[in-house]
């Protein structure tokens, strides 16, 4: 379009970001500089990053490389104001485009189907010519219910020569492409909520401790307005490997000191409390408290009594029923044995612990040897009584990720508006047709035409069918 | 066992598919309709073989894990994903060849299919099932890998034939767009064959494919210790790049003496990206998204897989919206079709390989 009025700052702008142009301008951009910050590691010690560029480009371009791609914010990319910046810019462009091109698709939206001459209907993308005994009076009823039968409710106009319905779907398909813009900009917005009023933060909390902050990446303490308490920690494994198969940890929340909430979490299911979220997220071991971890065990005589008993290593237990003593004299976080038979320990974790207990006290032989907390069978003692190792507690710590993003429920809404967009965009059109009955030397010409602004190979199987609906008519109604 | 008969299944569904290949190039070659007819028999083999395959794997993942069925869908390493990837495009090709009446595809389709087979048994990868990880222990799982790996196959799909889209619509050597297809081709080929080398020369001397291709990537040839061999890979490099650009008619006349109207191929080409790009927004993305939300409370975080993912996600979208620009129908949008697909490979493979981040586990 040749406009002839120069056109003025602002009209040049807002063409400029409702232009698809523009789009795929700032797609390209953002796609491209993106690729950068999955190549230099984001948010790491310089050392790690100067290695990568130094294997690329080699030692000695490295360091200047890196000052370079420092100063332009590539170490911390996709929080630095020119990507930001990026995004404003393709969020500019999804309201000013969706703007400029509502109206126009509104009134596609809200126009009326209204009866087509049929030279018109002739030259329609979809057409159908059928030709029926009788005249267009005797089967206008078949007519609409043909129609009626592929899912059209008709409108009917009387011509000269006969009678016209005609029908329409789908209208609103054509805002699908709206409803996904829109989803992107409810998403980013969910996005911008969560970094302005959320936070995010780790703590590594050990078995039987209360804290009431958490702390973020850099060390500053966040206070969480509660406290929380890790009452016991476990993890499961595979069978006999070292094979994590999941990972718990018992919380409880206290609030003014008094418990308001109680949840054992584990990997993909944590608590939430107050709008902030504990996600179970890793574990270790305390090598310090190692020396004050209370031992469970489970003592179970030979005539089944059995009695529970809390202890630690170095300390002792008595059998119940007997005189028989046991003194806890060594301990291994994971115990193994080499090839000639002999202890060890392969892991600072206390992924297999492993007590070695000597007995005495009542006559027979003295016995002494590892019970495992990981494998029942060495629970069981000679003389048929069994010392079932149930814990090792408060000798690991539980790690957490603690969350608060107010503006997770609008991205969760925009990711549901988003499904609904692309559904209606891909796989819904916009559909009209037109079915003329002429009368034409005593018989009923039907002249069928259709449009669809999508998807048009669907519907024309629809008009198809609808063509052979007509024919049986003409069977049925001589 | 039932571990061994789906490997049995599989070794089957390998060498029907190799047979395939060999079918549906020599249809193309000599015009039989027998020849047709039977290699789409041997390729519907081959599907139902490997239906059965993935079935069994499946039952024995859940025999092992005890955690439902949901939770046991073997989609959790490379060898499961490679394997489902192939069983989604075989999938794509016999509807196309259903919908659209042609078997001419299938002398493409088929070898990209044996090849990652192939792949798969020469590169040693492991077979093993391995049991899931706390963080993979999710419902989300099925959903979001198994909808990504269905648009990843329709990609495939479009790549295959936005490439022949270039090679039929291109007339002169000195066409843009005619360099991109043969400069493509060229690097798809080179590349291949390339870690088809690094394979032959170090396998002996790394404990897994990880580490091959982490440390030996083309350390036989471009980036060989012997300068002499780099060089001469480069100049090998360019030599071929220079005859499939000279001779490239060859191929144009062997796709279009099969009457594949360039209509047809631009149609397929939208067609399975429109498909796509929505299963691709809504399991790769998003569902993506929502699992991550729950497992580390963070539902965006920039790691390498999510950024390419995004990065794909915005090649498709500029593939969806340049169609409606002027000018932009025809050659642009097919190169950017298949400029597209090598983003999808990167996400899938690249990224996993070469790149660290929270997907880093299905690198085994």
């Amino acid at each position: 379009m040749e406009n002839e009025k120069k056109k003025s700052v602002i009209d040049w702008v807002w063409d400029l970001f409702a232009s698809v142009k523009f789009a795929v301008v700032i797609f390209t951009v953002i796609a491209l500089t993106s690729m950068v910050g999955t190549i230099v590691e984001q948010n790491v010690e310089p050392e790690k990053n100067l290695k990568v560029l130094a294997k690329m480009f080699g030692e000695s371009a490295a360091p200047t490389l890196y000052g370079i791609l420092d100063k332009l914010g590539f170490m911390d990319m996709y929080h630095s104001w020119w990507f930001v910046t990026f995004l404003l810019l393709f969020a500019a462009n999804l309201v000013i485009c969706s703007l400029d091109r509502l109206p126009r698709i509104l009134k596609h939206v809200k126009e009326k189907i209204h009866p087509m001459s049929e030279e018109y209907i002739e030259r329609m993308s979809i057409r159908k010519t059928v030709s029926i005994k009788g005249k267009p009076a005797g089967l206008t009823e078949q007519a609409a219910a043909a129609i009626g039968k592929i899912g059209f409710r008709p409108g009917r106009s009387e011509t000269e020569k006969g009678v016209q319905f005609y029908a329409e779907k789908g209208n609103f398909t054509r805002l699908g492409v709206y409803i996904t813009h829109l989803s992107i900009l409810v998403i980013l917005s969910g996005a911008i909520i969560g970094v302005y009023f959320g936070f995010g933060a780790f703590l590594n909390l050990p078995e039987g401790q209360t804290t009431s902050v958490a702390y973020t990446n850099r060390g500053t303490e966040v206070p969480l307005g509660f406290e929380v308490r890790c009452d016991n920690f476990e993890v499961d494994y595979y069978g006999e490997t070292d094979m994590p198969k999941a990972y718990k940890s018992w919380l409880t929340v206290f609030k003014n000191g008094k418990e308001v909430a109680h949840k054992v979490i584990s990997v993909n299911d944590p608590l939430t409390y107050e709008g902030i979220t504990f996600y179970q997220s890793s574990f270790g071991s305390l090598p310090d408290a190692m020396d004050r971890g209370v031992v469970v065990l489970n003592l179970v005589s030979r005539d089944g009594k059995n009695e529970q008993v809390n202890t630690r290593v170095g300390g002792t237990f008595t059998m119940p029923g007997t005189a028989v003593t046991g003194k806890i004299t060594n301990f291994s976080p994971a115990l193994s044995f080499d090839e000639s038979g002999r202890p060890f320990t392969y892991d600072q974790n206390v992924s297999n612990p492993a007590i070695y207990v000597e007995f005495s006290g009542e006559g027979g032989k003295p016995f002494a040897g590892w019970i495992f907390k990981r494998f029942p069978q060495t629970w069981n003692l000679p003389d048929g009584s069994r010392v079932e190792f149930k814990d090792f507690w408060g000798v690991q710590y539980t790690g957490l990720q603690v969350r608060r993003d107010p503006g997770v429920l609008l991205v969760y809404l925009g990711c549901i508006f988003m499904a609904i967009g692309l559904y209606i965009t891909f796989f819904m059109s916009h559909k009209r047709l037109w079915v003329s009955l002429v009368e034409e030397k005593g018989s009923t010409k039907v002249l069928i035409g259709a449009t669809a602004n999508k998807n048009r190979a669907s519907f024309e199987k629809d008009i198809e069918k609808l063509a052979g609906l007509l024919d049986e008519a003409r069977k049925g109604g001589k | 066992m039932s571990g061994s008969a789906s490997s049995v299944f599989f070794g089957l569904t390998t060498m029907a598919y190799i047979l395939a290949m060999v079918l549906y190039i020599g249809y193309l070659a000599f015009r039989k309709k027998a020849i047709g007819l039977v290699a789409t028999a041997v390729t519907i083999a081959g599907f139902v073989s490997q239906t059965l395959a993935i079935l069994l794997r499946w039952k024995d993942f859940y025999d092992i894990g005890q955690m439902g069925w949901l939770r046991a869908v073997p989609l959790t390493n490379l060898y499961e994903s490679l394997i489902f990837f192939v069983w989604c495009l075989i999938l794509a090709y016999l509807v196309i060849e259903y919908k659209y009446k042609t078997r001419t595809f299938g002398a493409f389709i088929t070898p990209v299919a044996a090849l990652v087979l192939g792949f798969i048994d020469l590169s040693g990868m492991s077979k093993n099932i391995q049991p899931l990880v706390p963080a993979l222990q999710s419902n989300w799982l099925l959903a979001h890998v198994m909808m990504s790996f269905i648009s990843y196959s329709m990609f495939a799909v479009s790549f295959s034939t936005g490439l022949m889209y270039l090679i039929v619509r291109t007339e002169k050597r000195s066409e843009p767009a005619y360099i991109f297809w043969t400069v493509m081709l060229s690097i798809f080929i080179i590349v291949l064959c390339a870690m088809g080398l690094d394979y032959l020369t170090f396998k002996l001397s790394v404990k897994s494919q990880e580490e091959l291709i982490k440390s030996f990537l083309f350390k036989a040839t471009f980036r060989s210790s012997s300068s002499g061999v780099a060089v001469a890979s480069y100049a090998i490099a360019a030599g071929l790049t220079f005859v499939i650009w000279r001779f490239g008619g060859v191929l144009k006349r062997l796709v279009t003496g099969f009457n594949m109207s360039a209509e047809t191929l631009d149609e397929i080409t939208y067609r399975s990206i429109a498909m796509g790009f929505p299963i691709f927004t809504l399991g790769g993305l998003i569902f993506g998204a929502i699992w991550a939300d729950q497992a580390w409370g963070k539902y965006w975080t920039w790691d390498p897989k999510e950024t390419w993912s995004l990065i794909t996600w915005f090649f498709y979208a500029f593939y969806l919206h340049s169609r409606l620009m002027r000018g932009w129908r025809g050659k642009k949008v097919a190169m950017v079709a298949v400029l597209g697909f090598i983003a999808v490979i990167f996400t899938y493979l690249g990224v996993n390989l070469l790149l660290s981040g929270l997907h880093s586990y299905g690198s085994q």
